[in-house]
């Protein structure tokens, strides 16, 4: 692994102050580092929290929502100390990010080439005539056949994928360091899919960017991410290298999520959901929050929540079975306890 | 007679039972015109669903996935006769129901029900949960007041709600509940068979098991027949016993799932089941690229409708439509690579 951080969140804290003097805690105490050249995935169910992660490094959060704690240094630099206009000019430039839906990121009314003319000259000093040649260039790149015309189309006239495509050109337009992947595939048809992610790969390698891949697609983690953050009740459970999360799998709500996943090699005559259902944001419990839906549950649990400890040198858990047991003699413990149970 | 003579004949008798067809499909087409003009003339069809013929055997789950804009969904509807057929005969329990009146087809209505993919979308936000159950019985039924009270209480029991959830409102729950509830709506009549149109697609994961597993052992305790409407081609494999691959409203392969997944014969199909992300960090499988998008159901390609994006595509395939021919029992494919 190279040595090069790229982003350093700490301590992240990410509230929302609803009616009643509700607080949500949408994002609490989440640490993480993204290297040079990686792609670091966050994974988790809608409301874990891993968008609004991901939103909080852009500074996208409004009221009633707010930064409330931690640092993000983007390259030793803290991103939260900057002021909105210097927040302006790091958005799109050194940090860009494509959402979920590119019909509802892309504005309507403006043609594709505007858009991204609009992109290169806010952070480029670049002429009018060179920006334009510089979206062709990337049009291109992203595999537009007929970019020139593409150029002067409007975001309806595309398809889904074709407008990814388009997100794609404009997120990398200033050869941004990190790009921040919010579920860039999930509105998107499988064989779509393939050659988006493909595509975004692709990208990385030749811009040698960092990618933060936020899905709640395992099989996309699979394929495509270096390092995994599982992220549940606004905290990371489970942080490790793509290859144990699915070996060695060792937090009980990672492998609950695998054993619901159906799969296409092995045949299950039942899946093995997590009963429950995610806690709302405002109603954590005060132990784990994992406590209530988690077959191995003991008293400790609801007591106090567990810290996110070290289990081997890059493998991480939030859970007390691997606290009590003192690392690797207990390994497996949860997943063959899990295994008895199916 | 034994035990063991009786389990033989109840088997005997079970299979019988599985061969029945339920629900029969023959040269579907459903053509949706596009009006242009200053008199709104008719300037060309949306060709959802163009020749499609499938029988459902009583009992069974038939898959049916494709991307969207295949004419998954439209097929569906036509076979609820939600829609009715441009051409073609829906025939179900061997009654041609493909144009009867919205009267006559009131009778058949309550033995087929559908589940519908957004459950923020299909359930009426000002109903309590308790009327939305109720209202099939209702309209359907002569069954008293409390009589339906009694039926939605064990109802809401066996999708797994509480009895006094009756009382609350749909936003007061989760989507998994949600679907829930709508299942549980969907089995108020006591249906023989029920159209899942990408019922858990809008679920977590975790939640997305839940409501397969509840789905399973309620066909298994209702004998229900499922056509399980999906474009995630490994929810379908979990669930369905027959699978039948749809592109640009045209069947291209229709064969029991483990022949389908494991032996599939259309370039389609295999494209399609390479693109599906695995969770094997070890072994990857070798992927099949598809180029570009789906064309127009509009104005779809010549000949066989895939060959614009197909790795195989020859000169037969712009001039001839391939026919749907059995290769080995069961397992039907359209491409001309095996005439």
């Amino acid at each position: 692994m190279k040595e090069n951080p790229v982003l350093e969140v700490s301590n992240l804290k990410t509230y929302f102050y609803l009616e009643n003097n509700f607080v949500a805690r949408a994002v609490d105490g989440v640490d993480f580092t993204i290297h040079q050249g990686e792609t670091l995935a966050i994974v988790g169910e809608s409301g874990s929290g891993k968008s609004i992660t991901s939103l909080s490094i852009m500074q996208l959060i409004n009221k009633p929502g707010k930064i409330v704690d931690g640092t993000i240094c983007l390259e030793g630099d803290n991103l939260l100390t900057k002021s909105s206009k210097q927040m302006t000019k790091i958005r799109g430039n050194d940090i860009a990010m494509i959402f979920q839906e590119p019909m509802t990121a892309l504005n309507p009314v403006y043609t594709i080439g505007s858009q991204i003319v609009e992109t290169i000259r806010k952070h480029k000093n670049l002429s009018k005539h060179a920006a334009r040649e510089r979206v062709i260039e990337l049009l291109n790149l992203v595999g537009f056949p007929r970019a020139k015309e593409v150029m002067n189309e409007y975001p309806h006239q595309l398809s889904g994928g074709m407008r990814q495509r388009a997100m794609i050109a404009m997120a990398i337009s200033c050869d941004p360091k990190l790009l921040i992947a919010d579920e860039p595939s999930t509105a998107l048809d499988v064989t779509i899919q393939a050659q988006i992610l493909d595509l975004l790969m692709e990208m990385k390698e030749r811009l040698n960017m960092s990618i933060l891949l936020v899905t709640h697609d395992l099989g996309v983690v699979a394929e495509y991410a270096d390092r995994v953050l599982v992220m549940y009740g606004g905290q990371i459970v489970e942080e490790t290298t793509v290859e144990a999360i699915f070996e060695e799998t060792k937090h009980p709500y990672t492998i609950g999520l695998l054993e619901s996943l159906p799969s296409l090699e092995k045949e299950v005559k039942r899946l093995g959901a997590i009963k429950g259902s995610v806690p709302p944001a405002y109603l954590f419990p005060k132990g784990c929050r994992f406590a209530d839906r988690c077959p191995h549950v003991m008293d400790q649990c609801r007591e106090s929540n567990p810290e996110l400890l070290s289990i081997a040198p890059t493998h991480k858990a939030r859970c007390y079975l691997y606290e009590l047991g003192g690392g690797h003699s207990h390994d497996n413990r949860a997943k063959t306890t899990a295994e008895q149970k199916i | 007679m034994t035990i063991e003579q009786k389990q033989l004949q109840n088997k005997k008798s079970e299979q019988e039972q599985n061969n029945e067809t339920i629900m029969q499909a023959s040269h579907i087409k459903k053509y949706f015109p596009i009006k242009g003009g200053i008199f709104k003339h008719t300037i060309g069809h949306v060709k959802a669903v163009d020749d499609v013929s499938l029988s459902i055997k009583k009992g069974e789950t038939l898959g049916l996935v494709g991307e969207s804009g295949s004419g998954k969904s439209t097929l569906g509807r036509v076979l609820l006769r939600l829609l009715e057929p441009t051409e073609g005969e829906v025939i179900f329990e061997g009654k041609d129901i493909s144009h009867l009146n919205n009267r006559k087809l009131r009778a058949y209505r309550k033995h087929m029900q559908i589940v519908f993919q957004d459950p923020f979308a299909s359930l009426n936000s000002k109903m309590s949960v308790g009327e939305l159950i109720e209202e099939p019985l209702l309209v359907q039924t002569s069954v008293s007041k409390p009589e339906r009270k009694q039926m939605s209480v064990e109802l809401l029991e066996k999708v797994g709600l509480r009895a006094n959830d009756r009382a609350k409102y749909p936003h007061e729950f989760s989507g998994g509940q949600r679907q829930r509830i709508s299942i549980a709506r969907a089995l108020a009549l006591n249906p023989k068979f029920i159209i899942c149109d990408e019922p858990v697609s809008a679920l977590d994961v975790s939640i997305q098991a839940q409501v397969l597993n509840l789905m399973a052992d309620l066909q298994e305790e209702y004998h229900l027949t499922y056509l399980f409407i999906a474009h995630d081609l490994s929810v379908v494999k979990h669930i369905s016993d027959r699978v039948a691959v749809m592109y640009l409203g045209r069947i291209a392969e229709l064969a029991p799932k483990e022949q389908l997944y494991q032996n599939p014969l259309h370039p389609y199909t295999k494209a399609l089941l390479s693109s599906v992300p695995s969770t094997n960090v070890r072994e990857k499988r070798e992927k099949i690229k598809l180029s570009g998008d789906l064309p127009s159901p509009a104005n779809p390609p010549s000949g066989c409708v895939f060959r614009t994006r197909c790795p195989m595509a020859h000169d037969r395939c712009i001039s001839e439509i391939p026919a749907l021919s059995e290769m080995e029992k069961g397992h039907f494919v359209a491409c001309h690579l095996y005439e």
